[in-house]
């Protein structure tokens, strides 16, 4: 495995979840925020140069309840991500040089080019093709929690979405049957304030979409999106519940989006002052804060060095890889077809 | 004729509803992945789905694998995606087909696309029973929308019209990687049709052996030379009693059930225009971007020279379904009508 890919994959299967977090796994804790961070703002000039083609959805600011959520996961548990996957992928632990290379539209990518930056997924670790319908995935998970259910394994699905997903119809659908049925669910909403330029405020009277749960007898629970500690143990408790078979939970994440919500978005619709304010609350100057105390900053230097080495890896694979075959757009929509076995 | 006439010493005839159920039940038992997820199919004292396919099944395969949903489609549609794209075979059921339009997202965007999003590292094996057609049940409960699938790559659609082919594509189709919607007119599950199907016989022969049927054939129904006619459902049993009103006066209609609509025999159309140069299509589906013009379109590009006449739609009205009905017939293919259109495509 290559620095980048080690790197970028984080270890899953954590410890026992009521174990403090020590010293070591909060350096990677902050290892795996750094890289999401440092992805997103390079990938984005990758994409102001014409490197990456299509559009992209930046998660900086968001990366405690990636990191947090995921942490708690094993890699036999699964993830449904949104238009905002980079970071979950990450998280889940999708190689990164396979995430880039998707981003590039090369045939190495996790998705051979077909996803790209909104499908971004690997079943392999555990996260299906992110779903860039909003509120797609509130009710696709619940199949992913039936499943464990029927066939009595133990594992969990955590369905990531926005604070804007709460008004779709899918949200409600899916809470509910996950209830009625007890299904291994977290629900784990960003809620970034806003969708696209919309304030959360404008659109629900209901300022929590945590309250949104006691409607559905499921235990909501708000947790601040921007201390990954924080949400690592929400999460944890939640997880535990699910697999226990007596959730699903509701998590809410009160975080924000650093950047906009997609390329080109000046932010017109929401203030400096309430940006700094957010800014100030940065999960992963908050965690390099705390690690400072007890850690020696060439430790954490080096940490910052090893994650852009990894990105200077990813992309230089993702620039060196070949392109998809363009014949290869006409296969693969289903496993079988008349007179084929199978077009994949 | 009655049933029992109708049967050949030692020939076993079931019902739709009959080879469904039975189909179901010998999947069900053949693979512990498959279940049943649906409104109203397994409730105490219920129905056994709205049309009373899943009766007995319940108390043969317990409630674990036959899953009662809220009145929640986008939910159901949801789960059955979801759970198969984890390697389960749900057999999801819609009720009426009208409520497809409730679980779009779904099905067009989850379940045609995660195959292909993946680059083909998941499937999505899940089958959605999606009940058809006019039962004077007004706007909402009588759509034929099987077209706007047809029209979804990723998806497989299914339209069955008597017992043997039901059950051999209902297995086929849970035994499918791909997810398969899967539509059955209402007026067609029992034994006797109902007096809007004109009380007609409508069991079939159904082997107690094993047996498949595969998606993507379509089946001669009758042999003919003077016209091919392509229909589903109602459409099709109308065709055929045409058939036997034309047969007299020397028109030999060839009458194919097309079963699958997506992917389509084309194949079969094809060699059978090129026998009598004619072609009739009709659909209880309404004429306007249905799927008989996808069909027609084909038949213009592959067999315009074999084409002694145009080609003739007959499908229902370009409006909503009414109730009364005196009006309710006016909108569907009438055996009147198709008739005429037969008449008109072979004066040419």
């Amino acid at each position: 495995m290559s620095d980048g890919a080690r790197a970028g994959r984080a270890e899953l299967d954590s410890a026992q979840l009521t174990a403090d977090v020590d010293a070591t796994h909060e350096l990677d804790l902050y290892r795996r925020m750094q890289l999401i961070r440092r992805f997103e703002e390079r990938v984005y000039l990758l994409y102001l140069q014409g490197e990456i083609p299509g559009t992209l959805h930046q998660s900086q600011g968001q990366e405690a309840v990636a990191v947090g959520v995921c942490d708690v996961l094993r890699r036999t548990d699964w993830i449904t991500s949104t238009h905002r996957p980079h970071g979950h992928a990450l998280a889940k632990g999708v190689d990164l040089r396979a995430a880039m290379a998707e981003l590039f539209g090369k045939a190495t990518g996790c998705c051979g080019g077909k996803g790209g930056s909104m499908h971004l997924g690997d079943p392999s670790v555990g996260m299906l093709p992110a779903i860039a319908i909003v509120g797609g995935g509130n009710t696709v998970v619940t199949g992913l929690g039936l499943a464990f259910k029927l066939t009595r394994t133990d594992q969990v699905a955590v369905c990531f979405f926005g604070e804007g997903a709460s008004n779709e119809g899918a949200f409600h659908e899916g809470l509910n049957f996950a209830a009625v049925q007890h299904l291994p669910i977290v629900f784990a909403c960003e809620n970034n304030l806003y969708g696209a330029s919309t304030p959360f405020h404008q659109v629900s009277l209901v300022p929590d979409v945590a309250s949104r749960a006691g409607a559905y007898g499921v235990r909501g629970e708000i947790v601040d999106g921007m201390d990954v500690l924080a949400v690592r143990e929400s999460a944890g408790r939640a997880v535990v519940e699910a697999r226990a078979g007596v959730g699903p939970v509701l998590l809410e994440c009160k975080t924000y989006r650093f950047a906009g919500h997609s390329r080109g978005d000046v932010k017109g619709y929401r203030s400096r002052e309430e940006e700094a304010e957010w800014t100030a609350r940065d999960p992963i100057v908050r965690l390099r804060e705390r690690l400072a105390v007890t850690l020696d900053e060439r430790v954490l230097d080096a940490t910052d060095a090893q994650v852009e080495a990894a990105l200077d890896d990813a992309i230089e694979f993702a620039r060196q890889s070949p392109l998809p075959r363009a014949e290869d757009a006409l296969t693969g929509a289903y496993a079988t077809v008349i007179g084929m076995e199978s077009t994949s | 004729m009655t049933a029992s006439a109708a049967s050949a010493v030692g020939e076993r005839r079931l019902t739709i509803a009959e080879a469904l159920r039975e189909a179901i039940a010998e999947e069900m038992r053949h693979d512990e992945k498959v279940f049943l997820i649906g409104e109203d199919i397994g409730v105490p004292g219920g129905f056994g789905g709205a049309f009373g396919v899943y009766l007995g099944l319940t108390e043969a395969f317990g409630h674990e694998r036959i899953i009662d949903t809220p009145i929640s489609e986008k939910a159901l549609a949801g789960a059955a995606v979801g759970a198969a794209l984890m390697g389960m075979r749900p057999i999801a059921d819609l009720q009426y087909a009208d409520f497809l339009f409730e679980c779009m997202d779904e099905l067009v965007n989850q379940a045609a696309k995660m195959r292909y999003m993946s680059n083909g590292q998941l499937s999505v094996p899940m089958v959605l029973r999606c009940p058809v057609g006019t039962a004077n049940r007004g706007a909402q409960h009588g759509q034929c929308p099987e077209s706007y699938f047809v029209h979804v790559p990723g998806l497989k659609v299914v339209c069955v019209s008597d017992a043997y082919h039901a059950k051999g594509l209902l297995k086929s189709a849970v035994r499918d990687d791909d997810p398969v919607l899967f539509f059955e007119h209402k007026l067609l599950y029992g034994s006797k049709g109902r007096e809007q199907a004109g009380g007609m016989d409508l069991t079939a022969h159904v082997p107690e052996e094993e047996y498949f049927f595969p998606i993507g054939k379509a089946v001669v129904k009758r042999e003919g030379t003077s016209v091919s006619v392509v229909a589903t459902h109602m459409s099709l049993y109308r065709s055929l009693a045409v058939a036997e009103e034309l047969a007299q006066d020397g028109i030999e209609c060839e009458v194919i059930d097309p079963l699958t609509l997506l992917p389509f025999d084309e194949e079969t159309i094809f060699t059978s225009v090129r026998k009598t140069g004619r072609l009739v299509i009709a659909h209880e589906d309404t004429l306007t971007g249905g799927w008989g013009a996808e069909l027609a379109a084909r038949v213009a590009e592959e067999c315009l020279f074999s084409l002694e006449a145009p080609i003739r739609r007959v499908a229902s009205h370009d409006v909503p379904l009414p109730v009364a009905p005196v009006m309710e017939q006016a909108v569907v293919p009438s055996q009147a009508r198709i008739k005429a259109a037969i008449q008109s495509c072979c004066e040419g």
